[in-house]
């Protein structure tokens, strides 16, 4: 292709998509001047362009659509919103055009006499006509264009004047686009500076900038000020960023080998070549970094789109556009942005009517921001709509069997709100155009996760949502935790792990089991474990003493149990070989320092492991006994001593939130399952806590339950049950001892007595164990 | 046909070369082409839940490269630990392998003639990774099919 043509192509695709952005805010403030003259300009250059370039079609298309700008600018025509779209569809015909420009190198043969004229009429003041039949043309053009994907070969850098170009050709052809460049990059200076960011800032142009053209022309006669910056294709970045990314591994190799040989002469060379490396991977990092706006600058136009097609009153907010992100993980977000700002525009927010009803402006918001924490870039998706109705998801989750009521009826109301990132969850009722096709939050959150970010979100039902993306800033290099287990080694990025504690039998930390199912008390938690060993099939044998990798993935934190941490490692995260791709739980590999191999743990893939294993603990709560004598007891503390009570009588554990609390008439109750349960303690217990989790042991059936508020489960162990001396004291039954252990038991008849005698009469408090 | 006399198929126009290696006291050759490297034991790193045929992974002069064991891969018994392997690096669909196999010899010129199909007597299994078979002194050489062999589904 031409030269001129691809750089054409290339200029064109990002104004154009500056364009959208700016007819939608001129649409919202019809009278600044200021964003007219920047739109007008830039249709004005493509129609130049194409005029030189020979482009008849782009050019009559464009021609007509700056008559229509013009008469705006001239103020002979109304503002309307059928104007706007008209433009509108003008660019996306200007659009399909170039990408086919983009594909052949030609110009498609095509006729374009039907929105020409539309234009001509709308610039002549005959809005009515064409009015009507421009809607029902826009979404077919806009398909069109969302079919054929741009070939942007270079990188979108700013749409400068291409007759600048022409003009400085042969002297310093790169100095004058250079020059917009920069300048787009630092909006805020001043406009003297250069002409080009009136043309492409997204923020507001200062409107000293009102005459940008024939600053334009001058500044294209200026080139002698120097190249600031040079196109390079993006072929030529990933190539350098690879070859960066092996240099930092033989860096690390080198690193080790200078570590374990102390005094030799290399060590200060390397030491050298270390930093020149670190400095080298941060410049090379530099020159793929991308403005996230990049991501944005279509959304005000789908936003707008939306609104008009759902009838809702929407307003996009944004800001942090200029915050920086490698370009690939910009690529990998862009499609899980634009879905959930859909999201949003279709489920989040209300209509207008709806809106009032609930006593908010008609106006709905939707706020983009993005900015940087640590090694990584925080993007929020906020908006002021419905927010997620908890009872509509549960009747989802229930009606696609993706949770029992049994389980339901212990979440809290952010763990079922959690539930719309599950797979196969979708809470749209009807599947609009917009979205509610069966791909989900679910996609949204692999597709973050695969580039190892992470999702997490708030919303209050009936006042808004805010979804928190947090992405690393490249995926080139990310820095893991290099665990042992048994005898193999393995890398978990270091963006999942919370924490790591060590666990052994004597110490605070101590694993213990659930049925089987390995847990970990964690500051008033209890952390599901997976065992690496035995997850992966090397051994049989549960760890009971190591390190617990606290991992977090899907808003839901786990712990990784490994034999110990070897090091903290920067690694360059390989793909897979095609062999192993289908294995579970590895994301990559890479190769470390001292040169050998080592996999890279999928996290998403552990947790996944675990929900297989969480649900044996829940069926195995009322799993009754199974041979004659021996029972399953479980044993927990609450006051001294151990207590202990046969596994079929415990309807459920719970872990309740116990600042949901509430008394009446002075007993301490809580919600449960469209019930109030009463809670009750054992004497010398820690008794009701009045804030964080706290185990409830319930007793009973649905009709008539009782809960045992108790300090910890010790265990589930299976032993035979035999009351060796009675007890007198209230809610025991007596003493014996299981598992070697002296234990009271406890007599669940009492506490459910109670429970229903409290329905009755309303007693007052009972404190079970003093009562007698 | 007889034994092939080497000295001869190497003069003539249309032979191939193989590299001939030995799995479980089976011969085997591959057609030269197709192999990048032959290298000693390397470092594995193995792949827990990976399919058996998976020995692991090398370092390859900083590619990492999935080694496929080719005694599993033909349902042999496993070598005991004293045996070391060696390791032939193919490249396979753009990508790279390493077989494992328990000795690596000559590089032999063959023609197509001398290359017999398979006997219909052969085993099932192996009859699908092989390509042919040659008769030498040693005895019989089954002339690997990479796809086939790759194909760990199979």
């Amino acid at each position: 292709m031409d030269d001129l043509i691809s750089e054409f192509v290339t200029e064109c695709t990002e104004s154009l998509g500056l364009l959208d952005q700016e007819m939608v805010r001129f649409e919202q403030n019809p009278n600044d001047a200021g964003i007219l003259s920047n739109i007008f300009r830039v249709m004005h250059t493509i129609k130049g362009t194409c005029g030189f370039l020979g482009l008849g079609r782009l050019e009559k298309v464009a021609h007509a659509g700056e008559d229509v700008l013009g008469k705006f600018r001239d103020g002979a025509l109304p503002v309307t919103s059928e104007a706007v779209s008209l433009i509108l569809e003008c660019l996306d015909r200007i659009r399909t055009l170039i990408e086919a420009l983009a594909e052949t190198g030609n110009e498609p043969a095509g006729d374009d006499s039907a929105i020409i004229s539309q234009l001509r009429a709308m610039a002549e003041g005959k809005a009515p006509a064409p009015a009507a039949a421009a809607p029902a043309a826009a979404p077919a053009a806009a398909a069109t264009a969302a079919t054929t994907t741009a070939t942007d070969g270079g990188f979108p850098v700013a749409a400068e004047l291409l007759e600048e170009c022409a003009a400085a050709e042969g002297d310093f052809p790169v100095a004058a686009e250079l020059l917009a460049e920069v300048a787009a990059a630092e909006q805020t200076a001043p406009a003297a500076a250069a002409p080009a960011p009136a043309a492409v800032a997204a923020t507001p142009a200062p409107a000293a900038k009102a005459p940008p053209q024939t600053e334009a022309r001058a500044e294209s006669n200026g080139p002698g000020q120097g190249a600031q910056s040079i196109r390079v294709t993006v072929d030529v970045l990933e190539n350098l960023m690879t070859l960066v990314s092996e240099m930092v591994l033989t860096r690390n190799q080198l690193l080790q080998l200078a570590r374990a040989n102390e005094g030799s002469p290399f060590v200060e060379s390397v030491q050298r070549l270390s930093r020149v490396t670190s400095e080298l991977q941060e410049g090379v990092m530099k020159t793929r970094m991308q403005p996230i706006g990049n991501a944005w600058n279509k959304l005000p136009r789908i936003v707008r789109d939306l609104a008009n097609e759902l009838g809702k009153k929407i307003d996009l907010v944004m800001s942090g556009e200029e915050t920086e992100l490698d370009r690939q993980v910009l690529e990998l977000i862009k499609d899980p942005l634009t879905h959930m700002v859909r999201n949003s525009a279709d489920h989040g927010l209300e209509r207008p009517a709806d809106r009032t009803a609930a006593g908010k402006g008609d106006v709905g918001t939707i706020k983009l921001s993005a900015f940087h924490e640590g090694g990584h870039i925080i993007i929020e998706i906020a908006d002021d709509g419905r927010g997620l109705n908890a009872e509509k998801i549960k009747a989802k989750i229930l009606e696609k069997g993706l949770a029992t009521p049994d389980e339901l009826s212990r979440m809290s109301e952010a763990d079922i709100q959690a539930f719309i990132m599950k797979p196969g969850f979708s809470t749209a009722e009807k599947i609009t155009n917009v979205s509610g096709r069966g791909v989900g939050m679910d996609v949204v959150r692999s597709n973050i996760e695969k580039i190892g970010g992470t999702i997490q979100f708030v919303s209050t039902y009936g006042k808004d949502s805010t979804f928190t993306i947090k992405i690393p800033l490249t995926l080139a290099i990310v820095s893991a935790l290099i665990v042992k287990s048994r005898n193999d080694r393995f890398a978990i990025p270091q963006i999942a792990v919370q924490e790591v504690v060590r666990a052994s039998a004597r110490s605070e930390y101590r694993i213990e089991t659930l049925k089987g199912a390995p847990v970990l008390r964690l500051r008033n938690r209890l952390l599901p474990l997976v065992d690496l060993a035995s997850t992966l099939t090397v051994s049989d044998t549960p760890m009971n003493e190591g390190y617990v990798v606290v991992c977090k993935q899907g808003g839901s934190l786990f712990g990784v149990v490994v034999d110990s941490i070897s090091d903290a490692e920067e690694i360059v995260v390989k793909p897979l070989s095609s062999l192993i791709k289908n294995t579970p739980f590895y994301s990559g590999n890479t190769i470390l320092g001292d040169g050998s191999v080592i996999l890279i743990l999928d996290t998403n893939g552990l947790a996944s492991r675990l929900g297989a294993g969480v649900k044996t603990v829940e069926t195995a709560n009322v799993v009754s006994e199974t041979r004659k004598d021996v029972r399953n007891i479980l044993l927990f503390k609450a006051g001294q001593g151990l207590k202990a009570v046969p596994l079929s009588e415990v309807h459920r554990i719970e872990h309740f939130d116990m600042t949901k609390v509430e008394y009446v008439q002075g007993q301490a109750t809580i919600q449960y399952r469209g019930r109030l349960l009463n809670l009750a303690t054992l004497a010398g217990s820690e008794g009701i806590r009045t804030q964080g989790h706290q185990t409830v042991l319930v007793f009973g059936s649905d009709e008539n339950q009782a809960g045992l508020a108790i300090d910890t489960i010790v265990d589930i162990i299976e032993d035979e049950l035999v009351v060796a001396r009675k007890s007198t004291a209230a809610g025991l039954l007596g003493s014996g001892i299981v598992g070697g252990k002296a234990v009271d038991f406890i007599h669940t008849p009492y506490f459910l007595a109670e429970a229903a005698t409290h329905i009755e009469t309303s007693s007052n408090t009972i404190a079970f164990g003093e009562a007698a | 046909m007889n034994v092939v006399d080497l000295a001869t198929v190497r003069n003539t126009a249309s032979s191939t070369d193989y590299v001939t290696f030995t799995v479980g006291g089976q011969h085997f050759g591959l057609t030269a082409i197709d192999v990048r490297d032959v290298l000693k034991t390397q470092a594995l790193t193995r792949v827990p839940m990976a399919q058996r045929e998976i020995a692991g992974l090398i370092n390859l002069r900083g590619h990492i490269v999935t080694a496929v064991d080719l005694r599993r891969r033909f349902g042999l018994p496993d070598r005991t630990s004293e045996e070391r392997p060696m390791s032939i690096v193919i490249e396979h669909k753009g990508e790279q392998f390493c077989l494992l196999a328990d000795s690596v010899g000559d590089v032999l010129a063959l023609s197509a003639n001398d290359v017999e199909p398979n006997p219909t007597s052969m085993d099932d299994a192996w009859r699908s990774i092989s390509k042919g078979v040659v008769r030498r002194e040693q005895g019989l050489m089954i002339m690997l099919d990479i796809a086939t062999t790759m194909n760990l589904a199979a």
